[in-house]
């Protein structure tokens, strides 16, 4: 496959899911699926105690799940692979936020590392080198109840 | 032996100092002022400083923590006159490629076009962020070494200022002095290139970092393993298997310490193995394996001298309270003495000791570049950071090259 065909390959999915393309997390169930379209993944969905894990494999090779409440609410993402994923995409609304805090974070520690974004409503969490990124990201508000942090993995 | 050594590249850190000042030859001959009585100078000897870096002065007032800098020579490819010696580069062993950020830049490097005649240009993610900027060639000497028609990316390029948005969906960019804390970065990691094989795909499994900007736009391409950013120690003519950097021991808070980044392993008399113990990584993690109390990290841990800190665990677990300044860094009361095993894909084991200090204390005098006990926690890794590499001679072998330990990738200590 061309790399020329993406266009077109996006629109078909786009139209495959009419799903809004933004935002996922803190977002409604759905936003999975645009996810899945904008990333060309693979998607596989497995449920637990108080929440549905929806896993991604993208054909890049990066694995993203999300964490989806009773609520229906995106409250949680986790991603393992090579390369990072779309985060504009995972991180949706709180992308900005995100990139915000990474920049401060960036001068006060005075020079590079992983990441560890922690607010009251969002926590960014990456770390890796060159060829091999880990991350997650989740909003402790939206958490279900009973749901520890250690679970996302 | 160590005493000597330092001695030794104090002595090659002047001559290089003169050579520099003297003009762009383009060539630090390390024939030129030898010193009687240290012996003759080896070529393949690179002075490093961790200093504050070249962010620390006005306007910025950034200085740098725990990062290893060095110069690098530049040419014009072919040229022998139209050079210029940057300092300020960051050395890191968690990375590969050389890339320099425009504004430093008084040569015009090559720039390197794709099919469609359009210039590449690199998006190269980092973990707090991207650098964005063509790929062009030049001509790279360090110590005696030269790397010719070099790929290196050009940071921050005024021609290419319109980033696309699959590009910066990776996180902010680090296209400046401020972000980046140096003027470039010489990646000496484990690998020959820095996306490999993924980035030649000609499908959607490419990864997307290498691009072509035709004025109406810029799009992924695929981008072969030879035209990709490269290791430049890979591309050496000898000496060309790995890396071995070497930095003193430190104590508490310095201002700053020299080490050296030497190359090769097992080449020349100076970076032979000796008894350090070879631990191979994964080929395409690029990463080994590291127990602490318990809690294993099974191909989640890496060495990275371009890591200001030894990043590890949580709070829960090592029970050392984050600084309430600074989530990021750990600040126990007084300072731990800690023990870790490493372990390699060949079955390679062996612990290291290493010290958690407070991290508001040892960082309160910004002057202080060199900080041994600097580390923080980490989610679902083990960064051996920087402070890792004082009082050792550390060794990065390269993919596919063959050392006497072996074949790499490996890491040695």
């Amino acid at each position: 496959m061309n790399t020329r065909l993406f266009p077109f390959i996006f629109a078909m999915l786009s139209v495959a899911f009419p799903f809004p393309l933004s935002a996922s997390l803190g977002d409604d169930a759905k936003s999975v699926q645009a996810d899945q379209a904008k990333m060309l993944g693979t998607l596989q969905t497995t449920s637990a105690d108080s929440y549905v894990v929806h896993e991604i494999q993208t054909p890049t090779g990066v694995a993203v799940k999300e964490y989806v409440s009773p609520a229906g609410k995106v409250f949680a993402v986790t991603w393992r692979g090579s390369f990072h994923p779309d985060l504009r995409q995972l991180l949706g609304a709180y992308f900005d936020q995100y990139s915000q805090a990474v920049d401060a974070q960036r001068a006060q520690r005075r020079g590079h590392g992983p990441l560890l974004i922690q607010q009251r409503r969002l926590v960014v969490q990456i770390t890796g080198h060159m060829r091999s990124f880990l991350g997650k990201a989740y909003l402790p508000q939206m958490m279900p109840a009973g749901f520890h942090v250690e679970d996302l993995r | 032996m160590k005493r000597a050594r330092l001695q030794l590249i104090l002595a090659f850190s002047l001559t290089g100092a003169l050579a520099a000042t003297v003009g762009c030859s383009g060539s630090n001959s390390p024939s030129s002022g030898g010193s009687a009585g240290l012996g003759p100078l080896t070529s393949n000897v690179q002075p490093i400083t961790v200093n504050t870096g070249p962010a620390a002065g006005p306007p910025l007032n950034a200085p740098y923590i725990d990062g290893a800098f060095t110069s690098v020579t530049l040419c014009v490819p072919g040229s022998t006159t139209n050079c210029q010696t940057i300092g300020g580069i960051l050395v890191d062993t968690g990375s590969s490629g050389l890339r320099v950020l425009s504004s430093v830049l008084t040569i015009p490097p090559l720039q390197q076009t794709g099919s469609n005649g359009a210039p590449v240009v690199e998006c190269l993610p980092f973990v707090d962020g991207f650098t964005w900027g063509p790929v062009q060639s030049v001509d790279m000497t360090i110590a005696g070494e030269h790397a010719n028609s070099l790929p290196i990316q050009v940071i921050g390029s005024p021609n290419f200022s319109n980033i696309p948005a699959s590009c910066s969906s990776s996180g902010p960019p680090e296209n400046d002095l401020l972000s980046l804390g140096a003027n470039g970065i010489v990646g000496v990691g484990s690998f020959a290139q820095d996306c490999g094989t993924a980035c030649t795909l000609n499908d959607a499994s490419n990864p997307g970092l290498y691009y072509t900007c035709p004025n109406t736009g810029c799009q992924i391409t695929a981008e072969s393993l030879a035209n990709q950013v490269q290791n430049p120690v890979a591309l050496f003519a000898s000496d060309n298997n790995g890396v071995i950097l070497e930095l003193p021991s430190v104590s508490g808070s310095e201002t700053s310490v020299s080490g050296s980044l030497i190359f090769g392993i097992g080449t020349q008399s100076n970076n032979a193995l000796g008894s350090a113990t070879v631990y191979t990584i994964d080929s395409t993690s690029g990463n080994f394996t590291t127990v602490y109390h318990g809690t294993t990290y099974t191909d989640a841990s890496f060495i990275d001298s371009g890591s200001n800190a030894i990043y590890f665990l949580d709070t829960n677990t090592t029970g050392f309270p984050v600084c309430t300044d600074a989530n990021f860094w750990y600040c126990p009361s007084s300072t731990q003495s800690l023990s870790a095993t490493n372990q390699g894909a060949n079955g390679a084991t062996g612990s290291v000791d290493f010290v958690v200090g407070n991290a508001d204390t040892l960082t309160a005098n910004a002057a202080n570049a060199a900080v041994n006990g600097l580390a923080g926690p980490n989610s679902g890794s083990f960064d051996w950071g920087l402070p890792f590499f004082f009082g050792r001679s550390v060794y990065t072998a390269i993919e596919g090259r063959s050392t006497p330990g072996g074949v790499g990738p490996y890491w040695a200590f």
